[in-house]
Parts: C-alpha cells; structure tokens; sequence
C-alpha cells in the first residue's frame, strides 16, 4: 500500500470511530456549526464529542503545522481527509473565521510568535474572531476605510467605526484595518491590526436583518489603547506598519476561497435535493413529472450548473495542487457560490409556496427556510459584492482595459 | 482521480492545437463551405488524422488504435471546435468506434475497428426520425423474415450519412414506437441499392443525409448487439456522443471568447476600448465563469466514461446540457459584442454560432436532458 492509500485507510478507520452519527448530516449552517470561542457553549454532546476528537488528532486545522495546534498534513493528505469526512458526511468539527481568514494570513505574514499565540488558540477553539474591514463609508471601496490608528509610543490609540461585523458581539478578538497614514496614497496607510474585544473603549451594537435576527453589528473604538506587543516579538501588528493592504488581500482571497468552495443547493435547510424535496411537497402529474412544469425546468437547470460549479471547485482544487495557484480565478467560485446559493433557497421558498412563507408568532424561526432565504440575500454582497467579483474577474483574469 | 489532465493528455491537446491550427484552421473550413466541396471535409486531412492515431483514439491497441480512450477523444474534439474543423471523426471515431467496439461481437471488431483506424472506412449513425431527439421514438421497421429481417423505415439527421461506407440504424424489432425494449441495432453497408441518402446541406456547413431504407434484407450477422434490447447499446453510444459533443462545444466556446476578448482591447469607441465598458465587462467575466463550470462537467464526463463506462449516461447527460447553454451564451455574446462585423459573413464568429446550434439540437439541446435530469431524479 502507497502511503496515501495508507493515510486514507487510517483516516476512513478514525472517522468511523470518532465522527459521532449526529455528526454526520453534512448540513453546516450558521445555526449548527460549531464556532468556539470564549463564550461558546456546545449544543449538543456529539458536537462536543467530535470537536475534543478533531482537536486530538490536530483535525480542527488540519494542514496546519503541527506546533501551532495543526496536524501538518500536505495538500494530499488533507484532500483525502476531506474526501473521507465527505463519504460520511461528517461536519467539520470547528469552523470560523480564525480558521478561513485569520489562520491562513498568519501563516503568510505572522511572526512564530504571534503565531505561537493566536492559531494555537484558534485550533484549540479557544478564541473566536471577528473581521473589522466595512466603514459606513468604505465598502467595496474598502481602501477609503478611515479608522485612524496612532501611535502613541508604547501604544497604538484607535478612534472610529466598523460595520456590518459579523458576530461582534460574541466573538473575543477583532481583526483590524486601520488608517494610519492620511496623507499617503489609500493603500499605502493602512495597518492591519490585532486587538482584544475586551479592551476598554471598544463597544458593539446589534443590526437587525431582514430576518429580522441579527448575526452582526455596528462596532465603535473610542480612544482604545491596543499595546505595540502582546508578549516578547508577538506584535500586535501583522506585517509591517502601512503595509497592511498586502495582509488584508491576501486575508480576503482566502475569505472568497472559503465563501466560494461553499455547496450552494445544499447545506441550506430541507431535503438534499431540491428536486425530491419537490417531488415531496408539490405531487407528480398522470406521467411522473413534477406538477408543476416551470419549476421542475428551473430545478433541473439549477441542479445542473450546481453539479458543474461542484466540479469546478474541485478542478480548481486539483489545478492548485498540481502547481498552477488559483489567483483570480477564485472570484469565479465566489460569484458562481453566491448567485447558486440565493438560487437554491429561492427555489425552496417557490418550491414551499405559502407554507414557507408562513412564519411562527415571535416572528421568523431561526431554524427556517424563509431564514435561510433571507439571510442569503447577503451572499453576493458580503466578502466582495458580485460586481465587485465580476470587476476582478475582467481585470485580473480576462486582462480588459481600465476606462 | 484528479479532474485534471494527465501528462500524456496534455501533450496530446498541444499537438493537436498545433496541428490543427496549422492545416485546418476556420480558413479551411470556409473553402470547403465556399467550394461546395460534396464531402464537407477534406479526403486528405482525414488521412493524416489517421496516420496521427486520431481516427483510432478510443480503440484499443489490438486493433490497431492508440487507446487514449474518451478524455483523449474529447481532447481532440476541444480542439476541433476551437478551429471548427469539418471530419469524420464524430461520426466514425466516437460513434462508429463506440458502437462496434463496445457492442460488437469479436468479428465484427475483427472486421471493422482497423478499417476505423486506418480512416478508410466511414460511419455513421441513424437514430432520429423526425426534426427534434428522440431516441426512444423508434418506428423504423425491421420486420423478421426467413432468417433474418427487412429493414423499412426513414431517418432523419443523419450526420455524415451522405458519405458514410456503414450505416448504424436503431430498428424496431418489436414493442410500440416509444417503448425502450424492442430496438435492435444493425450495421449495414451504406451503399445497398434499398438504401436511398438525400444528402441535406445544413446551416453549419456540415453534412448530413436523409436516409430512406425500402425493403433492406438482412441477416443475424448483421445485427450490432442484442436483439431488442438495441436500446441501452444506443444509450451507450449516445452517451459517449454527448460527451464528445461537450467537449467540442466547449473548445468553439473558448474560442469565441478569445476571439471577442481580443476585440474589446483592441476596438475603440467613446475615444476608448470597448472592453472598459463595465456593461461588456461584467458579461464577459460572467461568460467567463461559465466556460470555467463547462470545462469541468465535460472533463469530468469524459472521464467517467473512461472509468465506468456503464455509469456515466445521466452525467454525459448533464455535460451536454451545460456545454449547450454556455456554447449558445458564448456565440450570442461574441456577435453582439462584436456589433455590425458581428454579423457579417467575413468574420469568423457566425460560424461559430451556427455550428454550435447544430452541435446543441445534435443528441438532445439543454432542455432536452433537464428534462432526463428530473425523470432519472424521480420528479
Ligand atoms: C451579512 C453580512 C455580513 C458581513 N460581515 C462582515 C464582517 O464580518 N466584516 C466586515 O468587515 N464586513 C462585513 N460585511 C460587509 C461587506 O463586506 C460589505 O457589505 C460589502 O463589501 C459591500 O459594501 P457596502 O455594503 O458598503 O456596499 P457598496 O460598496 O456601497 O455597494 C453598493 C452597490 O454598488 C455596487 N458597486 C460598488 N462598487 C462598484 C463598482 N466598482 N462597480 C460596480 N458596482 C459597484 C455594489 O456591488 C453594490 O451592489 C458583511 C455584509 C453582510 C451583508
Ligand atoms: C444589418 C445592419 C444594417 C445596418 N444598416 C445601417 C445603415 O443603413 N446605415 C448606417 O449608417 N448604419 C447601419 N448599420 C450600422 C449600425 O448602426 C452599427 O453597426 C451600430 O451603431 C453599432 O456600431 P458598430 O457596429 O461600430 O459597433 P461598436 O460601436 O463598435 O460596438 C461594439 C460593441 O461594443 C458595445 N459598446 C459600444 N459602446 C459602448 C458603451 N459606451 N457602453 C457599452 N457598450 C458599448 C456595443 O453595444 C457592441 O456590443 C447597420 C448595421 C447592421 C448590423
């Protein structure tokens, strides 16, 4: 036996001894996914199981170096880990943003001793972060941000406001792009910055969503002292000073990596496939054919390029390993996830008529379709608007000329 | 399996893209429209595709072919479409091949598959019967009689039947026109007297033929396959023809985007190029990311045909579809993008449109197999 196939046989023997059957239902969403951080409680003892068991083996990160709490699997390997929690339909056993942004631009641009800190408290589920890019006034533009950072000698002092902060109000740590040149060319002035959320200054306000729940937050830093270091060479800054643009790209390339390898038709609430869930609750004509001839042309179209973007995450992925990097190219997956994934709940809601639309009487469950659909609007606005995407994918992939 | 090509791949898809854009580049293709040439390709060109393996790309070795097998025939296929070269070798390579080789009996593989290779002899494959696919609406007749049978009946469509040598034709053996068992394949020489081919030039400037069959007497020999049960053989053989088909598809998507990408730096309008207007901009990166989702659903089709032959009908299905609408976006988009010379004889890019509206109705366009989707997937 190769040792891959090795690694495999070992891997499919682990997962079936430690992913518990709960764990097993493929379906991560916002509401079931297990976030960690200082606050977070377990919703389930087979969710606590699975975390304590991935985090042994070094699976909550696994292609992480092993001395920061990773398992240090080549790309291989981890493609077969990921090949083999699929075949059963494993949840991963953490998910956040530590793991999908931060982790992956630490690595790049962290010194070993902020990395020391910050993934092995990631890996361990300790520490949950939060991302502070949008201002009200820099969104797509998101090199216009003005929060101003001085410096103050042995300390950085912070003035000024975020928005649109993902789980700011639960979340420990907050991954900062401040201003602190006003005089230089946009995007040379800015410093990506490391800050806790428990620092005196800092204060979150909820925003309510269309859903009417609310999963971020207006954040505000009044005279917030953040300390050049937090131990010996653990920066508070990553990279250099003025040069946080790089750190910040580099971070966003993996944010769209993440929300572009998403499974857009399914993952979302209700049966695996929209054309059973269908099957199920609108009824089948005298011939077999869905009763209801428009949408069953719409789900099967929508099914088909669900299948082709699938394959294209994974053509994508088998090109990057085999030496030719993604580059641009994973603005096509984010623009592709995005516009499948409000695709997919849109059909739902169709598929679901009136019943879905329909909601209790405090106002839309959580655990709904019609939430999932409204939260999903955010997609092709969130981590790059779909024009942004479809600018980046003329310029840096197509070449076409500026105006 | 890597959904990437191998080594071997790779070096096939350079040299035939160095190939072809050397000796059948679209110039040729226009002389052989602009000449009326009666084949709709070249004799010779066909002859150094032989002599190159690719006549013989899916067959195995024993038979004198270079078993790339069906990546390898889609690879060629991509580059064919990039360069809307005229040949035999869908009818004939993919189809013909497929058929004798997958469904054939041991002489009929002795008999046939060198001829295959070596280029000289020509298929083609007869299964519509009307203007719309339809494989499961078979009425051709194949009446038993002594021994054997008489073939009675018309086809319609039949691409390369104008000068194919063999003629494979879904018959009726028993069972109503729509029942799936009682097809029977049978492989007759193309020039029987009973046989008579109206040749019916099309609007990609490819061939095809009208086949009217009256009273054609054949024996057991003669039949590809099972008896009734003619009809998962044409499945498989359709299969691979929709693969094929995607992936030539894909290759003239690719192309038609070069070709208009290379228009919007280049012309200028508004005192600027076209292609820094975020109106073609954003159609363009979207048409972009639908040649990217093509390219994998036809590479994993081809693959899979390779791998499991048997299995890979529903997605050789789903890549037809997929290859159709990107293909169709693709030339739509490269004739407006393009304005007035869009539309003009003299540029290349409405050849590409109306050969890849043939290739789309050719074995079922996207509606078609959504429609196979949601049967298969019980709703
Ligand atoms: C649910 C949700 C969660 C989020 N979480 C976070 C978070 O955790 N941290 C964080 O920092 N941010 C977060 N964001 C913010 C997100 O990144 C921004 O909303 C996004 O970048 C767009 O910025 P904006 O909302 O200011 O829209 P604008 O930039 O004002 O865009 C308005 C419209 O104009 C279009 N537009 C803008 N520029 C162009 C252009 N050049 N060409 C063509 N069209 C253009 C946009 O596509 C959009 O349609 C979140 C957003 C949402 C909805
Ligand atoms: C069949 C036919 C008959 C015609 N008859 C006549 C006639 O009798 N008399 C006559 O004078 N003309 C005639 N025309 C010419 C016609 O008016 C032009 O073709 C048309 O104005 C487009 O110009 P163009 O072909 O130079 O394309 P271009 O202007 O070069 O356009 C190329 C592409 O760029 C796009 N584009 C250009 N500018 C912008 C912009 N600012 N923003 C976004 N996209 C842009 C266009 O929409 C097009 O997709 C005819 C054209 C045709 C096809």
């Amino acid at each position: 036996m190769s040792d891959l196939e090795q690694f495999r046989a070992e891997t499919r023997a682990w997962l079936a001894e430690n992913c518990p059957e709960e764990m097993r239902d493929g379906d991560i969403t916002a509401e079931n996914q297990c976030w960690g951080g200082r606050q977070w409680e377990f919703q389930s003892e087979a969710q606590k199981r699975w975390f304590e068991a991935a985090l042994e083996k070094g699976y909550t990160v696994p292609t992480w170096p092993k001395e920061y709490g990773g398992a240090g699997l080549t790309a291989d390997e981890a493609k077969i880990l990921t090949e083999e929690r699929d075949r059963i339909n494993a949840r991963k056993p953490l998910s956040n943003f530590g793991i999908s942004m931060l982790g992956p631009a630490l690595l790049a641009y962290g010194t070993h001793e902020q990395k020391l800190q910050h993934l092995g408290g990631i890996a361990r589920g300790e520490i949950r972060w939060c991302q502070g890019y949008s201002e009200p006034g820099a969104g797509s533009d998101l090199a216009s941000l003005k929060t101003k950072c001085e410096d103050k000698g042995d300390h950085w002092l912070i003035n000024g406001q975020k928005i649109w902060t993902s789980n700011a109000d639960i979340s420990d740590w907050i991954f900062c792009l401040v201003r602190t040149d006003f005089d230089a060319p946009k995007h040379r002035g800015i410093t990506f910055i490391l800050i806790d959320m428990a620092s005196e200054g800092i204060s979150v306000k909820p925003i309510v969503l269309i859903s009417g729940h609310s999963p971020f937050c207006e954040t505000f830093f009044d005279d917030v002292k953040v300390p050049k270091a937090y131990g010996d060479g653990n920066l508070s800054v990553v990279g250099e000073v003025n040069r946080g643009w790089d750190v910040a790209k580099n971070l966003l390339v993996h944010e769209r990596g993440m929300l572009g390898t998403m499974s857009p038709l399914r993952g979302a609430k209700g049966p695996e496939n929209l054309g059973g869930y269908a099957a199920e609750e609108i009824g089948l004509d005298a011939a077999g054919r869905l009763d209801d001839p428009s949408l069953r042309q719409k789900i099967a179209q929508a099914e088909i390029d669900d299948w082709a973007y699938t394959l294209t995450v994974e053509r994508m992925n088998d090109e990057a390993n085999a030496g030719n990097g993604l580059g641009a190219k994973s603005s096509m997956l984010k623009y592709a996830a995005s516009e499948l994934t409000k695709k997919g709940s849109e059909l739902r809601m169709d598929i679901g008529g009136t019943d879905a639309a329909t909601i209790g009487a405090d106002g839309i469950e959580y655990d709904s379709l019609a939430n999932t659909w409204l939260y999903n609007r955010a997609y092709s606005i969130l981590g790059g608007t779909t024009e942004v995407q479809l600018n980046i994918i003329s310029k840096r992939v197509l070449e076409l000329p500026s105006a | 399996m890597s959904l990437i090509l191998t080594e071997e791949q790779e070096m096939l898809q350079d040299a035939a893209s160095g190939f072809l854009t050397e000796n059948a580049p679209v110039a040729s293709f226009r002389e052989i429209r602009d000449s009326k040439n009666p084949d709709g390709f070249s004799r010779d060109l066909w002859k150094e595709m032989a002599e190159m393996g690719w006549a013989g790309i899916i067959v195995d070795e024993e038979f004198g072919g270079s078993e790339f097998g069906y990546v390898g025939a889609g690879v060629l296929a991509e580059q064919m479409g990039r360069n809307l070269t005229a040949s035999p070798f869908f009818s004939t390579s993919v189809l013909g091949a497929t058929a004798v080789q997958r469904y054939g009996t041991q002489k009929q593989k002795d008999e046939h598959l060198g001829s295959i290779c070596d280029g000289s002899t020509l298929f083609a494959l007869a299964v519509d019967e009307g203007p719309r696919h339809r494989p499961e609406h078979i009425e051709f007749a194949a009446t038993p009689h002594g021994n054997g049978y008489i073939l009675s009946g018309s086809k319609t469509f039949v691409a390369d039947g104008h000068v194919a040598d063999k003629l494979i034709i879904a018959a009726r053996t028993s069972g109503e026109a729509n029942d799936s068992s009682g097809v029977t394949l049978f492989l007759v020489d193309a020039d029987a007297a009973a046989i008579e081919r109206a040749h019916t030039p099309m609007i990609d400037s490819r061939n095809a033929a009208n086949i009217r069959v009256d009273g054609l007497e054949v024996t057991g020999d003669d039949i590809l396959g099972e008896v009734d049960g003619g009809y998962e053989a044409l499945e498989g053989i359709l299969s691979a023809g929709r693969a094929v088909l995607g992936a030539e598809m894909s290759g003239s998507s690719q192309q038609a985007f070069a070709i208009t990408t290379d228009y919007l730096k280049e012309r200028e309008q508004f005192g600027q190029k076209i292609g820094s207007f975020q109106g073609l901009q954003h159609r363009a990166a979207h048409l972009a990311t639908e040649i990217e989702m093509t390219k994998s659903a036809v590479l994993k089709s081809l693959q899979l045909l390779d791998d499991d032959f048997e299995s890979a009908s529903a997605t050789c299905s789903m890549a037809k579809a997929k290859s159709g609408m990107t293909a169709q976006l693709s030339t739509q988009e490269a004739i407006q993008m393009h304005g007035g010379i869009g539309v003009t004889d003299e540029y290349d890019v409405g050849l590409y449109f109306k050969r890849v509206h043939v290739a789309q109705q050719m074995f079922g366009d996207a509606g078609f197999h959504a429609d196979r989707l949601a049967k298969r997937s019980g709703y």
